[in-house]
């Protein structure tokens, strides 16, 4: 990060973003398609009025941006959890069945205590691979991704089996009650308090790593493991697994606010990659809390864009993802290219 | 002056970076056949000149010439390609890969299988005449420092350089390890048209193994001339401008120790500490360190004072054996940036780091912020403030800074390794005047390093590593000397 100043960041930042909107242009008109009706319907998908933007954007955002910051939280502290779409799946698999079987009646006992399984069931399976990490030493990338597979067959397990409807038709439980559902925050749009929570979580995610002592661990940790124990006397492992940890619940209540909040059920392919995509916004917004809630917005919008584009001017939805991949691409290329540019500018301390 | 051209010369150099001076006429005549000691302060230009001299670096003004010839080189490689080969201050060896692989990245075959046998062959064949000792299958970055600076000078060794250049290579070899590289130097220079350019911080060094010396001085070259007609004091003269206040040469006597207080502040008992493979780096090591004194370690490289030093200042759990320290040891490690600091993090978080393990709840950053802006004006570390990151330091401020936060405000004990490594005169003694300052403030210090005379100037008592062994010895360099090699 030498020599990297902001304004330099948000220069390159919109730099990559205009390029990639280029480069993607060409590709639609290469593949002859109008580049105006193009970006005329993704805009009005994404950001047309009040049902594109509570209904389609924001609604598409809140799993991203907690997942962002689940992320987020563990590759700042040095732990590269790839996990996040497991962790999310067992948070909401727990909140479907408490909100389910919990015999609680007001919604004001049944929201709290299916966040709380939420949080600990995406904590509990983090803690997995914390475990084998710490117990034999396998590395978390290889345990956390491989955590996903198993989480995605234990629901597949869990609609079929034991939460499986009472007629025992569709592979999906019956819709949560009333009481059990997060309730929504603009009238007669679909967008719920998730999103309020998210945005809590990742400011008060960052508001720990500012200003605590925990969270000041954790960065350090993430930066130089020699330094942190040398210096700082820092436990780097039990840091990191704590950070798992806290990326893992992160991620639990993702799933509690996309079954309360939104489909109001457990079902197979709750999440289409939500957890992955996470990996891409949180990259994109530097690890950081602002960042990954504008990427998240992004992401979300790319989302509906994409959608309305193929709807109203049968365009592939495809394009919106090779968007997001090469802006993903440009983002990841950029410490290389500023360090470039910056060497180019700096007044270079006494040698 | 001979009829025939130097080898390698420099004619009034200069380079700005913005409006900081590194250079304003530095000038260097390399003789062929001769040891070239480059001396100056910390930010005198003596990096900058060689920089310029192997083409990496390309000067504002001033002529390079070789064998009389002016050339400008707009590479490394091209300098490599006339036969210049550098050796960095630092590291530029890929950790995760071995010795012989970081010597086939150099080469510009590109095209060509890679054979790691045939590479570990060119680089034990290299080493083996060069006299290092070097495994090529050893991987960069579990090498210890000096181990990796060997590596270094292999790596350039590989390109037949017919002029040699080494930014202070000495620094982390042990004395025996430095006199071989000398003894190695002059055959290397005694064949052919070849010459070796070496920069140093050791005076003593410069005029026993050097031919010429060149001294720089805030940019400019101020002396030079054969090594063998200068005197010490002449030459540190020449390198500080004016006398320091502090004495010469860092050679200060210590101060009697006089009564040590009964309970010692730092003991460890009896203590073994083994690696992974079960291999014993330390030996029932015992040694007590009582408060108000300066103990000094010598040891030759891989000798077991890495653990001694990390196992006293409670940074490593030795295998077995009885340790007891205060709960807070100050620690100065060798490699400042890999385990003191982080570069790209300010000062403030840098010195948030220490105690940071034991903290609990919030930061507060205001009263963190006091105490680093007071360690700065109280350790003097130039060119900081606290949102400054250590990056933008020089190495001695860096040092400073470093012990600013670990000697603190009341020191009770601290452990220093080759605390002047990389560090000028001036910079060197400041050091050991703060390690004297804890000592007389009541302080257990421990401090490491592989220069006796640095040793004999500071401590009160020495212990020497050997093989794993630690044991006390006299303060005289002769006793050190063969305690070091085991005798």
């Amino acid at each position: 990060m030498i020599g990297r100043s902001r304004p330099l960041q948000l220069l390159s930042l919109t730099v990559v973003v205009v390029a990639a909107l280029s480069l993607v242009s060409l590709t639609i008109a290469l593949a002859g398609f109008d580049v105006s009706t193009a970006a005329r319907a993704a805009l009005d998908g994404a950001f047309g009025g009040s049902f594109a933007i509570f209904s389609a954007t924001l609604k598409r955002t809140t799993p991203l941006l907690f997942l962002g910051v689940a992320v987020a939280v563990a590759f700042r502290a040095g732990v590269l959890n790839i996990g996040a779409e497991g962790q999310f799946l067992a948070g909401a698999a727990a909140a479907a069945a408490v909100g389910l079987h919990a015999p609680v009646e007001s919604a004001v006992m049944m929201l709290p205590l299916e966040f709380a399984a939420a949080a600990t069931a995406g904590m509990g399976w983090a803690a997995i691979a914390a475990w084998l990490k710490a117990r034999f030493g396998v590395t978390e990338v290889v345990s956390t991704l491989l955590l996903n597979f198993v989480a995605i067959n234990a629901v597949g397990f869990l609609v079929r089996g034991p939460l499986q409807e009472p007629t025992f038709t569709y592979p999906q439980t019956l819709p949560l009650g009333e009481s059990a559902r997060l309730p929504l925050l603009v009238d007669s749009q679909r967008l719920h308090w998730g999103f309020v929570i998210a945005l809590l979580v990742a400011i008060g995610a960052w508001w720990v790593f500012q200003n605590t002592a925990a969270g000041f661990r954790a960065r350090i940790s993430g930066i130089s493991r020699s330094a942190a124990e040398s210096a700082g006397l820092i436990a780097v492992g039990r840091v990191q697994a704590s950070a798992l940890l806290a990326s893992g619940a992160i991620a639990g209540i993702a799933g509690f606010s996309e079954v309360a909040g939104v489909t109001y059920r457990l079902y197979e392919g709750l999440s289409p990659g939500y957890g992955y995509t996470a990996i891409a916004v949180a990259l994109l917004g530097r690890l950081h809390p602002i960042g990954i809630i504008a990427s998240a917005v992004l992401f979300g919008a790319l989302g509906s864009g994409a959608d309305s584009m193929q709807r109203n001017a049968g365009i592939p939805a495809e394009f919106a993802s090779v968007l997001a991949a090469v802006i993903l691409l440009g983002v990841l290329a950029l410490p290389a290219a500023e360090a470039l540019l910056a060497r180019k500018f700096r007044v270079a301390r006494a040698l | 002056m001979t009829s025939i051209p130097p080898i390698l010369e420099l004619r009034a150099i200069e380079k700005r970076y913005g409006r900081t001076i590194a250079l304003a006429d530095g000038s260097l005549a390399v003789r062929a056949g001769t040891i070239h000691v480059l001396l100056g302060e910390n930010g005198a230009g003596k990096t900058t000149l060689l920089r310029v001299a192997a083409g990496l670096l390309a000067p504002d003004s001033g002529e390079v010439l070789l064998d009389g010839i002016p050339v400008t080189w707009n590479s490394g490689a091209q300098a490599i390609e006339a036969g210049v080969g550098a050796v960095q201050q630092h590291s530029s060896l890929v950790p995760s890969m071995t010795v012989a692989e970081n010597v086939a990245l150099t080469e510009r075959r590109y095209f060509r299988r890679f054979s790691p046998t045939a590479a570990a062959r060119r680089v034990r064949v290299i080493a083996e005449a060069a006299g290092l000792n070097v495994v090529p299958d050893a991987v960069v970055g579990r090498l210890s420092v000096a181990a990796q600076q060997k590596a270094e000078i292999v790596k350039a060794l590989a390109h037949e350089p017919r002029i040699l250049i080494l930014d202070e290579p000495t620094a982390v070899l042990s004395p025996a390890d430095a006199r071989d590289l000398f003894g190695w130097l002059k055959t290397f220079v005694s064949s052919e048209q070849r010459a070796v350019i070496v920069i140093t911080h050791r005076i003593r060094e410069a005029l026993e193994h050097g031919d010429t010396i060149t001294v720089l001085r805030t940019g400019r070259t101020v002396l030079s001339a054969n090594a063998g007609v200068r005197t010490q004091s002449e030459v540190l003269d020449a390198i500080l401008g004016e006398q320091p206040s502090i004495g010469s040469g860092g050679s200060v006597k210590p101060s009697p120790a006089g009564t040590l207080p009964a309970e010692p502040c730092l003991v460890i008992d009896n203590v073994c500490v083994a690696d992974s493979s079960g291999n014993f780096r330390l030996k029932n090591a015992s040694v007590s360190v009582f408060p108000g004194e300066i103990v000094g370690v010598a040891g030759v490289e891989g000798a077991g004072q890495h653990e001694l030093l990390r196992v006293l200042a409670g940074r490593l759990v030795p295998t077995s054996g009885d340790v007891s320290f205060p709960e807070s040891v100050g620690f100065v490690p060798e490699d400042r940036l890999r385990d003191a600091l982080i570069e790209e993090l300010s000062l403030l978080e840098n010195f948030a780091l220490r105690g940071a393990g034991a903290r609990s709840g919030f930061l507060s950053w205001k009263s963190v912020a006091q105490e680093t802006t007071a360690a700065i004006k109280g350790y003097a570390v130039l060119g900081g403030t606290e949102v400054a990151t250590v990056a933008e330091l020089s190495g001695g401020n860096q040092q400073r800074f470093v012990l600013a936060r670990e000697l603190g405000v009341s020191p009770i004990a601290v452990v220093a390794e080759n605390p002047s490594r990389g560090l000028d005169v001036r910079a060197a003694i400041a050091v050991f005047d703060q390690f004297r300052a804890a000592r007389a403030a009541g302080a257990a210090v421990v401090v490491f390093s592989t220069d006796i005379d640095e040793l004999l100037g500071i401590a009160d008592r020495i212990f020497v590593c050997h093989a794993g062994q630690v044991r006390a010895v006299p303060r005289d360099a002769v006793s050190i000397g063969a305690a070091m090699v085991g005798l």
